[in-house]
């Protein structure tokens, strides 16, 4: 498979969106391993750093999931192309900042990608659409033990799987989910959450890892620790806390409703009349009212089969899938006209809201 | 104050002052106001306390044993710059310094999880067929031929449970 092809390609993120993804929008895992005798991909010399490249592509181009994968090195990577591989979660910041001897494999249908030579010489990932932690568990261990059919693992009794950093030993693993949060931001109480999240052992970050901001109300919550509990045991912990995270929102969709539906739905209504009129759009802007219109088709506004639409649009409004889109490369002020363009054309055909059930006698 | 806190960052005054209780343990930092900005602890879409205290574990003001990884020459000062390891092997190499750390860092000090079973084996087996080979060319030199056979024997045995193919090796 080419790059071109997979970019054209849809996602396993947009992919199969539905009421079950209302609000964990998808899950992740990732898993860390390196190759015993080896030095980490960051204190290898190049040549080690090749050696361990052309050993693990051909060890993860021949499993089963890997079949007919885009296999590349970063280097063989436009500027673009990595900017739109990391707006899909495929590749990290730091590989698509890699200067040599780093690549990746990425699965056909892009659920699937193993980072070589990231901070550990195997980055292995699964995304699943919704919440299916389970699931996406039991996919990536049936990877991760093909792979150790062809690879000598880094591992010890005690400390488990031996990372570049010991803040990942043990099971190496991170749990994540993506959750659309938008009545908890609206209240005020994500602070609260974060805190009560950050005691249980959890973190939470903004949909683009570390440092990235929370603008369209998404954001991932995974596991802090990884050594002295299994990944059954990490999964469950994150499982029920995840719960109750989306018990809290759907409350304080109902107190946002009782206390103040027209309030509510106003901003719905707004951001409607903003993505169809509108021709300057910053991609933090064009989250936050997607984000409500994705509330919106939570609360019967719109129909449930927009929701893949607006999930979609999440990713499209990404600077790099917009420059890809419009095939060249545009400074900010050139790609908020262009951002504000494309949602325009996309909402002139989109259902138009129904407040009329929603509102009942709340006004 | 007669002792102001000092960051644990750096060495200015600390004025923020972070408890976190993480899985029933008291995690305690004390940051100057730059510090707190730059590691996003007033940031309240969340921060690493891991990778926080990871670094306040490589505080320069501890004593370095200047240890010395063997298999890739990392040191321990090299550690404390990088707040990652060169190699697997440093793991060993460093056992004094990761230990202490593990416990603030994690929840168990002991891995409980998966197992890569079958590399396991196969290093186990290969382990074995070493010795034994080692244990026949001895035998023959020092013209010991029932030991010999026996060594033989056993090779061919051993190599009859290694799998042409790794995958039926479950």
């Amino acid at each position: 498979m080419t790059i071109t092809s997979l970019i054209d390609s849809p996602s396993e993120l947009t992919d199969a969106a539905s009421s079950k993804t209302a609000i964990v929008l998808m899950t992740r895992i990732r898993l860390a391993r390196n190759l015993s005798g080896t030095a980490f991909p960051g204190w290898a010399k190049p040549a080690q750093r090749e050696e361990v490249l052309r050993i693990c592509r051909k060890a993860v181009a021949a499993t089963s999931p890997m079949k007919r994968s885009l296999n590349i090195t970063v280097g063989e990577l436009s500027d673009l192309e990595k900017q739109i591989l990391v707006e899909r979660h495929l590749i990290s910041r730091e590989l698509s900042g890699a200067k040599g001897g780093a690549g990746v494999v990425i699965s056909k249908d892009q659920a699937f990608s193993v980072m070589v030579n990231e901070e550990d010489h195997l980055r292995i990932q699964v995304l699943r659409s919704g919440f299916q932690l389970k699931k996406a568990w039991n996919a990536i261990t049936e990877l991760d033990s093909a792979l150790e059919d062809h690879l000598d693992y880094a591992f010890t009794p005690t400390l488990g799987y031996l990372t570049a950093c010991p803040t990942n030993l043990g099971t190496a693993m991170r749990a994540s989910a993506m959750m659309h949060l938008p009545a908890l931001v609206i209240s005020n109480q994500m602070e609260k959450v974060v805190r009560a999240v950050n005691q249980l052992g959890m973190v939470v970050r903004g949909l683009f890892g570390e440092g990235s901001d929370a603008s369209g109300s998404i954001f991932q919550i995974s596991n802090q620790t990884t050594l002295g509990e299994s990944e059954g045991e990490i999964i469950k912990r994150l499982h029920t806390v995840l719960q109750s995270i989306i018990e809290h929102e759907l409350n304080a969709r109902e107190k946002l409703l009782e206390a103040d539906a027209g309030k509510l739905f106003d901003k719905v209504g707004r951001a409607f009349g903003i993505l169809q009129n509108s021709h300057l759009l910053s991609s933090g802007e064009a989250m936050n009212l997607l984000s409500l219109i994705r509330l919106g088709i939570d609360l019967a506004v719109f129909p449930d089969a927009s929701r893949s639409v607006i999930d979609r649009l999440f990713i499209e409004a990404q600077p790099g899938h917009l420059q890809h889109a419009q095939k060249g490369e545009f400074d900010p002020a050139q790609r908020d006209l262009l951002r504000a363009a494309r949602l325009r054309s996309e909402f002139a055909n989109f259902v138009p809201p129904n407040f009329s059930f929603s509102t009942n006698g709340k006004n | 104050m007669a002792n102001p806190l000092k960051c644990d960052l750096c060495a200015k005054p600390a004025t923020v002052h972070l408890t976190q209780i993480v899985s029933n343990k008291v995690h305690k930092v004390d940051l100057c106001e730059t510090c707190a900005q730059v590691k996003g602890v007033t940031d309240p879409s969340g921060f690493s306390l891991a990778d926080l205290l990871l670094k306040a574990s490589l505080n320069p003001d501890t004593p370095a044993a200047g240890g010395r990884c063997e298999q890739c020459g990392f040191t321990q000062s090299d550690f404390k710059k990088h707040g990652r390891f060169g190699c697997p092997t440093c793991y060993e190499a460093f056992k004094g310094v990761v230990e202490p750390m593990l416990d603030t860092m994690h929840k168990g000090t002991t891995h409980t999880g998966k197992i890569p079973q079958r590399a396991i084996e196969r290093k186990s087996i290969y382990d074995r067929l070493t010795k034994l080979e080692l244990d026949l060319t001895e035998a023959i030199k020092s013209e010991r031929y029932e030991d010999a056979a026996r060594a033989r024997d056993e090779i061919s045995q051993v190599k009859q449970t290694v799998p042409s193919n790794p995958k039926s090796a479950r």
